[in-house]
């Protein structure tokens, strides 16, 4: 066990260092440098004196490593954007972001997986073919469609629900206006996940449904619904799991696009602003910090299978 | 394994019938349809701006007077062509990884299977993102972004199928002949890769379309006055109270024609799986 995870953990950072530096290599291949040397007002020696000063008059080779050694003690030095440490930008932006994906996730979660299982309990039935085609729509449409057009019915023609930002200017900034703020992006974000996750828990708890154990438990009598969701949709729970790992870094992404669409302050947006300004520290930071969550995300998944699957344990 | 039976099994499918039916339809209408209704996508006309779908402007006319229906068919020229071929960069791309991890095994294979571990863990979009807005818009640099990113799962796909197909009997008999693994990888293997392939690019071009209208969405796709379908709803947004349709008929062409994209490929995939049936090569 304690093996298996230092062994994940230097992939984890073999990956993150593979991460870094393809993001560096990008940057530095793309022609144009940072917005801050685009106005066409400098003059020949203050744009020397700027980019002596950012360290760019250097060579790659040195500019990364001179990143790197700083990065391992903690600083992924100073946003050219807004002049302030990278790592204070970012975290100041973090919890808006997890505030988004976790009840994104929570929801993809709480209606994806029983809507899966129960459509697997009856293939063809009424709830398997609504899920099915709820799950190729919802996998189909882009997201920051969907939510233009949750703005447009929800907030411009039915006003019940606001049509952008994290909480009201006015008024009592309490946990129900946060809320309502949250509904309608967290929705938008859910959708593509949930669609994974339903087609993952139907084929998961189909496939389960087959195996001699289910013939056995019905053969000794076991209730129809207690077979199906004790019993097969505890094996679909392994699946789902690893899915939600896989995913991780698309429910990023698509908050990125939300962020945008709902004007939502989260980090998402911020890295969308950095790379317009080609803010070389910032998106390096973002970078950074997303692939970190999404390899320590996985990393927790491989761990929670090992415990919800004794097949795993036992390899 | 023949392919005819493939497609007995797609036609046969009423949701691929539909499906491919509705993608002939909605190809139709971006290659054809500026041969048929010629009205300039990009001439603007402040005296029609916001003017309802109806009488000279069926489906209406954007804020600054340009045509949504000429402008939703120029559009689908560019979405289309970008899906089709970022999805085909994808494919050289993630195919080529995968067949040098799969066929050759070892060293090589862990070395290019990490690097995919990898780019899965960046967020695709995030990074597609930041290459565009580097590189500057343009649909070669949407194309290649976007094919440069979302090549890992091919890579998967063809590592994985090859590392059982190169222990079948027939590919060590070609071996054994004498074979160098070039002939062997495009005469032997490939016709047994293709059926995968297929479906593996059909749900990429897919994903490729949606990414592309997210990118447009974001002001880092095509560059307006030329439309596309995610750029066309770029301004929307800012129109919702005043135009809302605007806001309506692009996303609804994404929509359509991603799904019936999607249900395509599945129902591909389903006749696929019942070939396969018999266990391969009994």
């Amino acid at each position: 066990m304690t093996r298996f995870v230092v062994q994940r953990l230097g992939h984890g950072l073999l990956v993150l260092l593979l991460v870094s530096v393809a993001t560096f290599g990008i940057m530095q291949a793309a022609p144009g440098g940072p917005s801050l040397l685009a106005d066409p007002k400098l003059s020949i020696a203050e744009r020397a004196a700027i980019e002596s000063r950012l360290g760019l008059d250097q060579p790659p080779v040195v500019q990364y490593g001179r990143w790197l050694a700083r990065a391992v003690r903690g600083d992924l030095g100073t946003s050219f954007l807004y002049q302030t440490p990278t790592l204070a930008t970012i975290g100041a932006r973090v919890p808006g972001t997890l505030r988004l994906a976790g009840a994104a996730l929570l929801l993809a979660v709480a209606a994806g997986v029983p809507l899966g299982i129960a459509g697997a309990a009856r293939p063809g039935g009424l709830i398997d073919r609504a899920g099915t085609g709820l799950s190729i729509a919802l996998m189909s449409v882009p997201v920051f469609w969907l939510g233009i057009v949750g703005i447009l019915l929800f907030a411009v023609w039915l006003h019940v629900l606001p049509a952008g930002g994290s909480a009201s200017d006015s008024g009592s900034p309490g946990a129900a206006d946060a809320l309502r703020h949250l509904v309608l992006p967290a929705t938008v974000l859910a959708a593509s996940l949930l669609a994974e996750l339903l087609r993952y828990a139907r084929s998961s708890t189909r496939a389960a449904l087959g195996q001699p154990f289910v013939q056995v438990l019905r053969a000794r009598g076991v209730a129809p619904g207690a077979v199906v969701w004790r019993h097969a949709a505890r094996n679909a729970l392994i699946t789902v799991t690893s899915v939600i790992g896989l995913q991780l870094p698309r429910l990023v992404g698509g908050a990125a696009i939300t962020e945008t669409v709902f004007s939502w302050p989260g980090m998402g947006r911020l890295g969308v602003e950095a790379a317009l300004a080609r803010d070389y520290p910032l998106v390096m930071g973002v970078t950074m910090v997303v692939a970190a969550a999404v390899v320590a995300a996985s990393l927790l998944v491989d761990v929670a299978q090992m415990f919800l699957d004794p097949r795993v344990r036992a390899a | 394994m023949t392919g005819y039976g493939v497609w007995r099994s797609v036609a046969r499918d009423r949701r691929a019938r539909v499906a491919g039916a509705l993608l002939l339809l909605l190809v139709g209408l971006a290659v054809a349809g500026p041969l048929l209704y010629h009205v300039d996508p990009v001439s603007m006309d402040l005296a029609s701006a916001g003017v309802a779908p109806g009488g000279a402007h069926p489906l209406g006319a954007d804020e600054s007077g340009r045509d949504v229906l000429a402008r939703l068919m120029a559009g689908g020229r560019v979405s289309l062509t970008v899906g089709l071929l970022a999805m085909l960069v994808a494919l050289g791309l993630g195919g080529t990884v995968g067949a040098l991890a799969g066929y050759r095994g070892a060293w090589l294979d862990q070395l290019l299977m990490r690097l995919t571990d990898a780019a899965l863990a960046i967020p695709s979009l995030f990074v597609v993102i930041a290459v565009v807005a580097f590189l500057g818009p343009s649909v070669t640099t949407l194309v290649l972004a976007i094919g440069a990113t979302s090549w890992m799962g091919a890579a998967r796909v063809v590592r994985g199928e090859l590392q059982t197909l190169r222990c079948q009997p027939f590919v060590e008999a070609a071996r054994a002949l004498g074979s160098r693994s070039g002939p062997i990888m495009r005469h032997h293997l490939l016709p047994h890769l293709m059926p995968t392939i297929l479906v593996a690019s059909t749900l990429g071009v897919g994903t490729a379309i949606l990414t592309e209208s997210a990118l447009s969405y974001l002001g880092l796709g095509v560059q307006p006055p030329a439309a596309s379908w995610g750029n066309m709803l770029s301004g929307a947004q800012s129109y919702l109270f005043s135009y809302p349709w605007l806001a309506v008929y692009p996303g609804l062409m994404i929509l359509l024609t991603v799904m019936s994209v999607n249900l395509f490929g599945d129902a591909l995939r389903d006749g696929l799986e019942r070939q396969h049936q018999p266990p391969f090569g009994g």
